[in-house]
């Protein structure tokens, strides 16, 4: 869901760097005032893995293909501040060694795919975690779940920018459609993912996951990393 | 319950290999269609409306060694590059975050909203 150049014009993609900016500094005080002092290699793991799945694109319908976001990944595995932070190391990386997503496009990446997913995506799953049991299934089927409704997030959030400033000149309501329809496709690969690596790690270090600290019993919390 | 837990740089050191062997074994061989916005890109007549990224002709461009001409093998290698540099940069920027916390010992930022 990488947007290039030229999609979105000028004015558009400098308001989403504003904002890309204003969010992340925000993220980066908030991850000061609660990041714990294992949690920053769990960080750069958590950005690193999120880059090796984003390569693995899986065919979704004729023709299309689709990758993990990972922003409710990362915001169940660290929070939702860090969270963002960790996508949008990913994007930038992408942007400058790998010519993957505009370099003007970078706030626009940036606010898709790190700040919708990792806070709108996570505000589903504290809803969805609210009426799933809590088990260690619940919380896998939460994560998936907000995993899956973070990736149309994502795409409805580009169809505003398209609708705020697109180049092209294609209809709003065909845009949403085609990409609101794709993307549920595609969510659900982010699901399973996004519920299959939370599961993994749920299950050797549950500790680890900061979206469900209250699975762990208050004795463990206590135990030096 | 006082289950034997992996220790952190171990955990952190099998995630970080299971994210190397996905780059490197895998993403070569992952899906070369056009991705969900492409396609709708395509389908909907405003593809043409890419511009050529600035770094487009540097040595990674595209997910691929530059020189390397095993298709699989420069894939595979630039995902190594990328997910080491993502976790350094990761890494450090974690690292670096945490540090300004405990020099500072800053007060609970009240922060404003961004627009």
């Amino acid at each position: 869901m990488h947007i290039p150049d030229g999609f979105i014009n000028t004015g558009v993609s400098v308001g989403a760097g504003v904002v890309a900016v204003g969010a992340l500094s925000v993220c980066v005080r908030k991850t000061a005032e609660v990041m714990e002092e294992r949690q920053a290699p769990m960080a750069g793991l958590v950005a690193a893995f999120i880059f090796a799945v984003q390569m693995l694109n899986f065919p979704v319908a004729s023709g299309t293909s689709g990758h993990l976001l990972g922003g409710v990944l990362a915001a169940v595995l660290v929070g939702p501040w860090a969270g963002a932070v960790c996508v949008s190391v990913v994007l930038l990386v992408q942007a400058l060694l790998f010519a993957d997503g505009g370099l003007s496009a970078l706030g626009l990446n940036i606010v898709n795919m790190a700040l919708v997913t990792a806070f709108g995506g996570y505000a589903v799953y504290v809803v969805l975690r609210r009426v799933a049991p809590k088990t260690r299934t619940g919380v896998m089927v939460a994560s998936g779940g907000a995993a899956c409704v973070g990736v149309v997030l994502a795409s409805l959030a580009f169809t505003v920018e398209y609708a705020l400033g697109g180049q092209g000149g294609a209809s709003i309501g065909t845009v949403a459609t085609a990409m609101i329809g794709t993307h549920v496709l595609i969510g659900i690969g982010e699901g399973f993912i996004t519920a299959l690596t939370i599961g993994a790690v749920l299950a050797v270090r549950p500790d680890l996951v900061w979206g469900a600290t209250d699975l762990v019993p208050q004795l463990e919390l206590r135990t030096p990393a | 319950m006082t289950a034997r837990r992996i220790k952190l740089p171990l955990f952190v050191g099998a995630g970080l290999a299971v994210a190397l062997l996905l780059a490197f074994l895998v993403s070569p061989h992952a899906s070369s269609q056009p991705d969900g916005l492409n396609k709708v890109a395509v389908d909907h007549g405003f593809a043409d409306q890419q511009k050529p990224q600035a770094l487009g002709d540097g040595p990674l461009a595209g997910y691929g060694v530059k020189g390397v001409d095993d298709n699989r093998l420069s894939t595979g290698l630039a995902g190594i590059i990328g997910v080491t540099a993502t976790f350094a940069l990761g890494l450090g920027f974690f690292a670096l975050v945490r540090r300004t916390r405990r020099t500072q010992a800053s007060p609970p930022t009240t922060a404003g909203t961004p627009t």
